[in-house]
């Protein structure tokens, strides 16, 4: 238990000197992707293995700095899921990449005992090999402000976190900063919502500062619901104390005692760090009553989700919170006035907090150098979909979609052609080859009428049907609308069933202007963000895509051969060898045949999936 | 349904996350929980304990995804179909599990009460698309064919 600045400071000079003797580490990648690909049991034999070995490894930080000890750590996500799972060595930094339990012995006997490389675990591409993490394309183009420490810290140590100055804003804001001081730096700053408004979020703390109702809330918005989006979660799991640093930080300045985070129950990871980091701040006494001494008050609750999308939307995710259905409620009043529990709240995203505790320490003139003049600092994007390395990467504002697809995401996977990025999920529009140059920030995406939002990118290569992608986010949008206001709830669904007719070949004349007129009305007269934002992929897939909408409806067909019942598949029999692998993939048992005899599919059961087309060794397998 | 182990087990539920309005979903949440769905006698018993009526308790819990008012299955199959998943193929993987334990867009549990297939919006897993989760274990990069082996292994270990 800390109770002065002076124990503070003390215990962050102890923190870093542990930090420092351990001069050698191995970090492994503990975040859900890596996990799924059995990163604990790597750890764990690592373990098992050094010790054996009696080279002496601390998995907790040791506050007694000895000698020549090796950290072993679990760590956050480094964002390259795609290889994983990932070992980093330090102080080396290199990243071996698709680790197997195969692999420890080697890793113990040449890496830990002898400190050489193995090299077949470091990163290839285009025949060259990467020793260090910093070197491999993917991270040399990026610059990792927001997510510096994921993946290089135990993110269940809060002594790791302090050891590379964390909680130091903290303590700057606490203690010699006013709340009006602290508001101002952000408001300088030019920070801006990273959950997809972009709304200035010094203005944000500005009114809920000058609100004369107490208590005040502070709440973070962890309800990362986007298909397609897991930049929030990465952070909650990779860094969670740097998050808490900000909604402190937050408290400080609008003078609130609570903090709430709303997770969403999908990340049960997240949830596990964050309370992990709570209970450790707690137990410190960073939080709690009369914090090092201030006189200041604040404790942090988590509230976990249970599967409403809608709950993304601030006075949704309040009632969500008050215990009730998430619902948004007419606006204004603002949250900032009648927040949670009718009280003033700031409500900010996950990224927007991580990133307060750098201003706060650099300044906001520090801050303003990366970036643009109107979207300052860097974005987390989660880049998927058909790409070479999926992942999640941060880049400064008015980066390129061309650096990020092809420089960072190495290109299209499988050689296919680029057709177009889906940018901000459901809410959010399409990008294509002709917005390649365009700079990836708030105010140049909403010129062209896509937006940022939470910042999932889909890649989509010529295979893509644009009308089949405009037709899942309207049944996911559909799926998610809570129903309190008709054009949302009646529209959606009308929007939806236009969509899946044109899809199915049954597409009439007139349906591209009826959709865009429905498009129209519930842009203009929804409750919500989620409806005002729900027809986004629809027109900007008209916009940029008509001729296959009109391809769908006037000659039945699509032209990315995508949509199942368009499709025509069958087996050339003069190339089938009769090897039986289509007839297995098949989920519905549609293709029959005798072993070395030409198979047939039965067009009465096929449901025009593809999966054949793919796996047929003898490229047999075709369509019309 | 064993009433009284329900209640008993609701009130220690109840002790933990308070009986205010506000920790409602923490609740249901605890309850489902236990046993993997919303049993429909823990309406009236929540209604009489937190003080709001049974009809308000009933809305929350049908307002959000993740409550079932249904039992479901020992294995719980959730197929991602977020947009990286989609566009990486996952409906062939949600057809080939249907086909293969008998399920379909309505029946979501098989009779024997072993498997529940559902999709889910968005794992946040997109790096390793397409990707499911069994019990909350996610599975990366899977194709129909994992799938059905993924199946025989948990069919195996309850043999």
């Amino acid at each position: 238990m800390i109770a002065t600045r002076q124990e503070l400071q003390s215990l962050r000079e102890a923190c870093m000197r542990a930090a420092k003797a351990e001069s050698r580490k191995i970090l492994v990648c503990a975040g859900t992707g890596c996990v799924s690909g059995g990163s604990l049991d790597i750890y764990a034999a690592l373990k098992q293995k050094m010790e054996a070995k009696g080279i002496p490894c601390e998995v907790e930080l040791a506050m007694d700095p000895h000698e020549d000890v090796v950290g072993l750590k679990k760590s956050g996500c480094h964002g390259f899921c795609e290889m994983g799972p990932l070992v980093r060595i330090e102080p080396q930094g290199w990243l071996y990449t698709k680790v197997s339990l195969a692999d420890v012995d080697e890793i113990v006997e040449r890496t830990m005992a002898k400190g050489e490389i193995v090299e077949r675990l470091a990163y290839r591409q285009n025949g060259k090999i990467y020793e260090k993490q910093e070197e491999i394309p993917f991270y040399q183009k990026q610059t990792r402000k927001v997510l510096e420490h994921c993946g290089h810290i135990d993110a269940d140590s809060i002594y790791e976190y302090i050891s590379i100055g964390g909680y130091e804003a903290f303590e700057k804001a606490l203690f010699d900063m006013s709340s009006d001081e602290i508001i101002t730096q952000i408001s300088d700053s030019g920070l801006r919502g990273r959950g997809g408004g972009g709304f200035p979020t010094g203005r944000k703390w500005t009114q809920v500062a000058r609100q004369k109702a107490t208590p005040k809330y502070v709440v973070c918005n962890g309800d990362e619901g986007d298909p397609g989006a897991f930049m929030d979660r990465s952070i909650m799991e990779g860094d969670p104390h740097r998050m808490i640093e900000g909604m402190m930080i937050a408290g400080v300045a609008v003078g609130a005692e609570d903090g709430y985070i709303y997770v969403r129950a999908e990340y049960p990871m997240a949830v596990a760090r964050l309370s992990n980091a709570i209970a450790q701040a707690k137990k410190l006494g960073l939080l709690g009553e009369n914090i090092l001494g201030s006189g200041f008050n604040f404790n942090i609750h988590i509230n976990q989700g249970a599967g409403a999308f809608v709950c993304g939307e601030g006075s949704a995710l309040t009632a969500s919170i008050e215990g009730k259905r998430g619902m948004p409620r007419v606006k204004p009043p603002r949250t900032v006035e009648h927040g949670l529990f009718d009280k003033p709240t700031v409500l900010n995203n996950v990224e927007t907090f991580a990133n307060v505790p750098t201003i706060i320490k650099a300044g906001a003139e520090e801050y303003r150098k990366i970036g643009t003049e109107t979207s300052p600092g860097t974005k987390a994007f989660a880049l998927t979909g058909n790409i070479v390395n999926t992942g999640l990467i941060e880049v400064p504002m008015g980066t390129t979609l061309r650096e990020v697809i092809f420089d960072i995401g190495g290109g299209m996977r499988g050689g296919a052609d680029f057709k177009a990025v889906q940018i901000g999920g459901p809410s959010g529009g399409c990008l294509t080859s002709a917005e390649l140059d365009l700079p990836l920030d708030f105010d140049s995406l909403k010129k062209v009428g896509a937006m940022i939002g939470s910042g999932g990118l889909v890649v989509m290569d010529s295979h893509t049907c644009m009308v089949e992608v405009a037709r899942f986010f309207m049944n996911f949008t559909q799926n998610e609308s809570c129903g309190k206001c008709v054009p949302c709830r009646e529209g959606t669904r009308r929007m939806l069933e236009i969509l899946e007719r044109i899809v199915a070949g049954k597409g009439r004349e007139g349906d591209i202007d009826l959709l865009l007129e429905l498009a129209d009305t519930i842009t203009n007269t929804a409750l919500c963000g989620l409806g005002k934002t729900a027809a986004g992929p629809v027109v900007s897939t008209i916009k940029y895509f008509r001729d296959e909408y009109e391809a769908h409806i006037r000659e039945k067909r699509c032209p990315a051969g995508a949509c199942a019942k368009l499709r025509r598949i069958h087996i050339d029999p003069a190339l089938c060898k009769g090897c039986s692998k289509c007839s297995r993939i098949c989920p519905v048992g549609a293709i029959s045949g005798t072993l070395k005899q030409p198979f047939v599919i039965d067009p009465e059961k096929c449901i025009k999936c593809g999966a054949c087309i793919g796996t047929c060794p003898f490229h047999a397998i075709k369509e019309d | 349904m064993n009433t009284q182990e329900l209640y008993q087990k609701t009130d220690a539920i109840l002790a933990r996350c308070g009986t205010e309005e506000r920790s409602m979903i923490a609740v249901l949440q605890a309850v489902q929980e236990e046993y993997a769905y919303l049993p429909r006698e823990v309406f009236p018993y929540l209604s009489q304990k937190m003080g709001l009526s049974e009809a308000h308790i009933y809305g929350v819990a049908t307002f959000y995804e993740n409550f079932s008012l249904e039992p479901k299955g020992k294995y719980v199959i959730k197929v991602c179909d977020g947009t990286a998943c989609h566009v990486r193929k996952s409906i062939p993987i949600l057809e080939k599990l249907r086909s293969e334990l008998g399920l379909a867009e309505g029946r979501k549990t098989t009779d024997d009460q072993m498997f529940t297939v559902e999709t889910v919006s968005c794992l946040g897993a997109c790096g390793l698309a397409p990707a499911l989760t069994v019990n909350g274990k996610v599975h990366p990069s899977m194709t129909p064919d994992k799938a059905v082996e993924l199946i025989e292994t948990l069919r195996r270990e309850e043999a």
